[in-house]
């Protein structure tokens, strides 16, 4: 007979909700990034395109 | 009814993986060598004829960091094996068991793949590629190629380490440039005596685990040889970012200075005939190798800060 699966402990679940927040918070900076990086590049051009 | 987690009542068994916490995969960067690699990168971004809007700068070094962390974390999955063995190394993540060989390559992937992506996409293509290719140098011609196969691998390898501040100038200027490959060899040049007189007081650690370093391979006498040879050829490069017009009158004396102070401890070094001397002045060596890398770059920081101007390059 197989070994019976272990569920997750409250310790594993606590580190995997804290991974959690951490590639969300990781997520939003790189989605920060990309929008200041954009306004940077943009900079007064944007205000001087051909509509 | 729901739990909100399948995993508690189907699925893996808790020891088997996912369970590392967030500060085991940042252990997976080498934060020590991250840290070196953002001071030699900001410097070879000031350092840089031309100049970048800050926020870009942030993001350069950003990527630059990112990636350096991705070649750590890749390092650590190929090495998981022989970082078992050595005491230096037995701690970190994979080998300790806080996180899975296949998370650690998945981990170092995504953030190779992402570092680079972002270089490209925000800054330039071209100092993309050159991260790519130091990603590449470390990954696989050092960790895979080298480490395990030849006593020269940290000589070639070095070059890895020795990219960032290149990466970051080509981020100023698109290009590559001869004071970008002086900034280089400062720490290529740098890296051999640097890394023997770690392996001089490790050599037990190596040798367990089947890493030629020098000591092991061709001696302790062959090995406090080049690393003279080595520290003698500091000299010349030294005079590099002198002769490309990259750095002025205060790196000069500084450099001097400092590497007067290396090469009577190389010969310290070499001229060390019992073990305990060896020990002693390979320790000394090695600490002050790191100072003198730290103390070259900042002079030069120091140099774009106040404002002092280059001397007159040849090259």
């Amino acid at each position: 007979m197989a070994t019976p699966v272990q569920p997750f402990s409250p310790d594993d679940l606590k580190r995997r909700r804290r991974r959690s927040i951490a590639l969300a918070l990781a997520l939003l900076a790189v989605v920060a990034i990309f929008f200041v990086s954009t306004l940077v590049r943009l900079g007064g051009n944007v205000a001087e395109r051909a509509l | 009814m729901t739990t909100g987690n399948a995993h508690t009542t189907t699925g893996l068994a808790a020891t088997s993986g996912g369970q590392g916490t967030a500060g085991d995969f940042f252990a997976l960067l080498k934060p020590r060598v991250m840290s070196l690699v953002i001071f030699t990168a900001v410097v070879g971004l000031f350092a840089a004829p031309s100049s970048i809007h800050p926020w870009m700068g942030f993001v350069t070094i950003l990527c630059i960091a990112l990636g350096a962390g991705a070649s750590g974390a890749l390092n650590m999955w190929y090495d998981a094996d022989i970082d078992a063995i050595m005491k230096r190394t037995a701690k970190r993540p994979v080998p300790s068991g806080a996180i899975e060989p296949g998370e650690a390559l998945g981990f170092g992937l995504a953030l190779a793949v992402a570092s680079v992506l972002m270089l490209g996409l925000l800054v330039n293509v071209a100092s993309a590629a050159l991260l790519a290719f130091t990603i590449f140098f470390y990954v696989v011609v050092y960790t895979m190629g080298l480490k395990r196969r030849t006593a020269q691998n940290i000589v070639i390898g070095g070059a890895a380490g020795a990219f960032p501040p290149m990466v970051a100038w080509t981020a100023v200027t698109g290009t590559i440039d001869p004071g970008s490959i002086a900034l280089f060899m400062l720490i290529f040049m740098w890296t051999p005596p640097h890394f023997w007189a770690l392996a001089l007081f490790r050599e037990g650690d190596y040798e367990k685990a089947g890493v030629p370093m020098l000591p092991n391979v061709a001696g302790r006498a062959e090995t406090k040889k080049q690393i003279l040879i080595y520290s003698l050829l500091l000299v010349p490069t030294i005079a590099a970012p002198l002769l490309t017009g990259t750095t002025g009158l205060l790196y000069a004396a500084g450099a001097v200075v400092l590497t007067i102070k290396f090469l009577v401890d190389a010969v310290a070094v070499y001229r060390a005939s019992s073990r305990d001397a060896e020990d002693k002045t390979t320790k000394r060596l090695f600490g002050f190798s790191i100072l003198w890398l730290f103390a070259l770059f900042a002079l030069i920081l120091a140099e774009k800060l106040i404002g002092i101007a280059p001397v007159g390059g040849l090259l």
